[in-house]
């Protein structure tokens, strides 16, 4: 019996492994997602059926349940706001994983001593500590990404000394809960701990501001595989190490193709606080006057363009324009000009976010360029329309070497032969800095809510 | 102190190019490197010794340019100096310089060994792969530009008529008709040129996804009945079937009777040029047509065609120039130097007048073809981002010490290179070592594949494209919650209500995710579409 269900996790886990690989294209992800989806199914069933599940009746009540809301949730879930469903999904990884660790400890069947019990304990710790903090730090991640909180970075005195005393007491109960059975003292400084875990989450969350939610979400992401890692070693389970290794392995990835995105180390993204002490000097600098244009003039700009590419930012996402921007596009296509999109690696809150956006839109996704692909040919384009981006196109990220993204990767949408911003206000962006492109003389500002600017852009290009 | 950069004379019989003009040279003295220029470098391209001394040039005669190159920029690989006591150029140049030019690295190979035994290091400009980045390097590509255009202008040279159709008074004159055969860059700037001048264009390649491309310039695409693709890597085409030739060769036959230019510009990479005209068609064809073949140096795509010779079979002139781009000498100096200065700024990060070769750069490591006394050509297949090994043997060490250190990978890529690696493998084989010892079989067994999966994931996860990033999120966040096993395992224990359930409210909450998970990850893959 045994054996058939490790060859069950064992075709679980090739399972998981070929969902990944799948993502490579665009043409065999949706098959990716089935091998997910099969693997799941072939672990969980194997599980279910094995001598030592019993209670089907409850497990059924709370599996149907949980399907019903999960599939509900995935449902209405509009693509803007997949950043933070993904955020309250990772949350809910840390809380079992904490309820894991718990259980296991608590089992009246603890039966180790010597090195086994040491090791025991440490996962069990382990476990419920990684699943704290991804629990609530998740819960914050969505609240700033959802409008709840505030987007703007926690700043309290002392903030890197009270997380290093965290840790340090954290690491201090462990040693000595680690040795010993367990018993009702060892379990309140176990508690104390799981508290502890949870206060850093969040404030290591808090503490990071809103335009470095990409990282965070994926740095989470990580969290919650280490996690179910954690949760394997205690279980001895193979099926949840594997797993966990691979999803802790990728978002701890993707956090950092994100991060070289910004041209900012992993540690200055953690340690937070950006985007606070950064203006004041600059904004001093005397600019020029911004131009502000009308949709029309900016339809006539189009008609004579050849070729023109699009530079979505999160602008786009917030006023949800997507819809009107894939309009245009096809407008525009129509009548045989070349348009293309350039995407920022950190462009939105999520990474690849204003991929997916497109994609609902029904932009094809062949003329969807990255940042390395579409930055030289600036010069020889004829129109940039900027929707609601600032940061990662701004020219002070080359040009100054004192500002605050000097020597972040950007779009250089200023090389164009004219660039339109659509934007609401001349406000900063999640950064906080100038930004020197509205006032450059090839530059054209067109305020207003994304998606009315673009509505009456394909009006008056139509007309 | 800034290395200098030397443009000599280029001496090759019928060239006129020069690797530098004076636009390029006031780049390179931007990126912080001092010019030397060889009197009268430029003049066959129009551009005066006064000219490059105005851009900031200092202009040397051959023998005092050598000694001081630490980098030589030519347009052809090194030559014998009739000059300089005929002497090779590679004998007159100091140890550790490094030379750019055109080379040939897979036609070269005893040149390559000169060039180790020499110990300088070598860069090909047509080895630059043909990626989206390194097309301001691509060299092959401007000179395949002025190769097409010059085509068209040489044909129309020796051909007797208008390209245009018009109705005069003296009578009507029809318009010429141009077949271009393949349709790379030298094609398509070959039916720009020739479209442009007003004649009827067609065109012809085996790679059917060069049709939009062909259409997009003004030329007719013909098509065969037969099916196959001819679609190579990196842009070339490959060699067809047979079946697919005698099938091409029936187009051309009918073609050749009717049309009065023919351009041919087949080439497949690392053999001789197909032969595509045969005598019979030159037969064919009216008294007074003209063949161009851009392939003459290869062989040439016309049976009667010889290199960098104007030969008239049948009536009809056949041009095998094989210098077409040195014949526009001023534009192809230009194109050329302005790639060769993108060349140099990549290998000048900090614009200070210092070259260095990044080995670990897809690009740089392309085009270098000799480096430190070793030949490096040809580069291995695909340069992959800095290997993995020493991130993941980082792991155990940092599993050790404190929960959160194992997302801490975004570090730059130079702590992994040379010294610092070895001591990385060190710290991680000790620590593991010592783990080993202490820890039960069964742990060391579960650590070892915990480690294995991570090197999986790793692998797995660069290659996942970018627009795909949110639904691997999402993907990874529905997989992740594979806890609920150890939930479902827990609902077992007996007497204790408290553990059931905590065990049930996990089953709860994960539920919610695989289902939530999968669900919205299948919404947004629907949604990509090509």
């Amino acid at each position: 019996m045994t054996g058939t269900i490790a060859m069950a996790y064992l075709f679980a886990a090739v399972m998981f492994i070929l969902a990944l690989g799948g993502l490579s294209s665009q043409e065999t992800a949706r098959r990716g997602n089935w091998y997910g989806i099969t693997g799941m199914a072939v672990a969980v069933g194997a599980t279910l059926l094995s001598a030592t599940v019993q209670n089907y009746l409850m497990i059924g009540i709370a599996m149907a349940v949980g399907a019903v809301i999960g599939l509900s949730l995935a449902h209405r879930v509009q693509m803007t706001a997949m950043p933070q469903l993904i955020a309250l999904l990772h949350s809910f990884v840390g809380l079992a994983a904490v309820l894991i660790g718990w259980g296991t400890y608590l089992d009246p069947a603890y039966d180790y001593t010597g090195a086994d019990r040491v090791i025991l304990n440490t996962e069990i710790y382990l476990g419920i500590f990684i699943g704290a903090i991804t629990m609530t730090g998740s819960w914050v991640a969505c609240g700033k990404l959802h409008g709840i909180l505030s987007g703007n970075p926690l700043t309290l005195p002392f903030r890197h000394w009270m997380n290093l005393a965290a840790i340090v007491v954290s690491v201090i109960l462990l040693f000595v809960v680690a040795g010993s059975d367990p018993s009702p003292g060892n379990a309140t400084l176990i508690f104390i701990m799981t508290i502890i875990a949870c206060l850093l989450g969040i404030h290591l969350i808090a503490a990071i501001g809103g335009a470095d939610m990409p990282v965070v979400v994926s740095m989470l992401n990580s969290y919650s595989g280490w996690a179910a890692a954690a949760a394997g070693f205690m279980l001895n389970n193979d099926l949840l190490i594997v797993v966990g290794a691979l999803v802790g392995s990728s978002g701890a990835i993707l956090s950092y193709i994100m991060c070289r995105g910004m041209n900012r180390s992993f540690i200055s993204v953690i340690a937070g606080g950006f985007g606070t002490d950064s203006s004041s000097g600059i904004s001093s600098d005397e600019y020029g006057d911004a131009v502000a244009t009308t949709a029309e003039d900016l339809a006539d700009a189009l008609s004579e363009a050849q070729s023109i590419v699009i530079v979505p930012g999160y602008g786009m996402a917030v006023a949800n324009a997507q819809i009107a921007v894939s309009e245009l596009t096809d407008e525009l296509r129509k009548t045989g000009k070349q348009v293309r999109f350039a995407i920022h690696p950190v462009a939105g809150r999520l990474p690849g976010h204003m991929n997916v956006l497109l994609a609902e839109a029904n932009v094809p996704y062949d003329i969807v360029l990255e940042m390395d692909e579409i930055n030289d040919d600036f010069p020889e384009t004829d129109v940039v329309i900027v929707i609601g981006a600032n940061d990662i196109v701004n020219p002070d990220a080359q040009e100054k070497p004192n500002s605050p993204i000097a020597g972040m990767p950007v779009l250089e949408v200023w090389k164009a032969k004219q660039c339109v911003i659509l934007k609401r206000s001349m406000a900063t962006g999640y950064a906080g800095v100038q930004n020197p492109l509205f006032y450059k003389d090839s530059a054209r500002m067109l305020f207003g809510d994304a998606k009315d600017s673009v509505q009456k852009l394909i009006q008056a290009f139509k007309a | 102190m800034p290395l200098t950069v030397a443009i000599p004379r280029e001496t090759h019989k019928l060239e006129k190019r020069v690797a530098a003009t004076p636009d390029s040279v006031g780049k390179l003295i931007k990126l912080g490197y001092r010019v030397i220029v060889e009197s009268r470098a430029g003049s066959q391209a129009n551009y005066s010794n006064d000219a490059y001394k105005e851009a900031g040039a200092e202009v040397v005669s051959a023998a005092r340019l050598y000694p001081q190159a630490d980098i030589l920029l030519k347009v052809n690989g090194p030559e014998k100096r009739s000059d300089l006591d005929d002497k090779n150029e590679l004998d007159l140049l100091r140890k550790d310089t490094t030379f750019i030019s055109f080379l040939q690295p897979a036609l070269n190979e005893p040149l390559l060994k000169q060039f180790a035994k020499k110990k300088i290091n070598a860069l090909a400009i047509d080895a630059v792969p043909r990626i989206s980045r390194a097309q301001k390097m691509d060299a092959l590509s401007s000179m395949a530009n002025i190769a097409g255009y010059r085509a068209v202008v040489e044909a129309s040279n020796l051909f007797g008529r208008f390209f245009t159709g018009q109705i005069t008074a003296a009578g009507k004159v029809p318009p010429a008709k141009v077949l271009v055969i393949g349709a790379g860059v030298a094609g398509l700037s070959a039916i720009g040129a020739a479209k442009s001048m007003g004649a009827i264009v067609r065109a012809f390649d085996t790679r059917p996804e060069v049709k939009d491309q062909v259409k997009s310039m003004g030329a007719e695409f013909l098509e065969l009945d037969y099916e196959e693709d001819g679609s190579g890597t990196g842009g070339y085409a490959k060699e067809m079937s047979k079946a697919f030739i005698e099938a091409e060769m029936a187009l051309f036959r009918e073609q050749a009777a009717e049309v009065d230019i023919i351009i041919t510009t087949a080439l497949i990479p690392g053999k001789p040029a197909p032969k595509l005209i045969l005598e019979d068609m030159v037969k064919s064809m009216q008294q007074g047509s003209v063949i161009v073949d851009l392939a003459a140096a290869n062989g040439g795509n016309c049976e009667l065609a010889q290199a960098d010779k104007v030969v008239t079979k049948h009536g009809v002139s056949i041009i095998g120039y094989t210098n077409l781009p040195s014949r526009l000498a001023t534009q192809s100096s230009q194109l050329y130097a302005t790639n060769l200065v993108h060349l140099v700024a990549e290998l000048t990060p900090d614009k200070d007048g210092e070259l260095v070769i990044n080995m670990d750069d897809e690009v740089q490591r392309g085009a270098t073809v000799v480096h430190q006394g070793k030949v490096t050509w040809p580069p291995p297949k695909s340069a992959e981002p800095s290997p993995p090994p020493a991130q993941a043997a980082e792991k155990p060490a940092a599993r050790e010490s404190a929960p959160e250190a194992p997302s801490v990978k975004a570090k730059p890529k130079n702590l992994f290179s040379g010294k610092a690696l070895i001591g990385y493998w060190a710290v991680a084989g000790t620590l593991l070592l010592l783990l080993g010892s202490v820890a039960p079989a069964d742990f060391v067994h579960h650590f070892f594949i915990f480690i294995l999966s991570i090197f999986v994931g790793w692998q797995l996860i660069w290659n996942v494209k970018h627009s795909l990033h949110t639904p691997l999120m999402s993907v990874t966040n529905a997989i992740s919650s594979i806890v609920i096993l150890g939930a479902l395992l827990l609902v077992a224990t007996p007497d204790s209500t408290l553990i059931t359930v905590m065990a049930m409210v996990a089953v709860f909450v994960t539920s919610i995710n695989i289902f939530g998970g999968f669900y919205v990850t299948h919404r947004m893959l629907h949604m990509f579409r090509k």
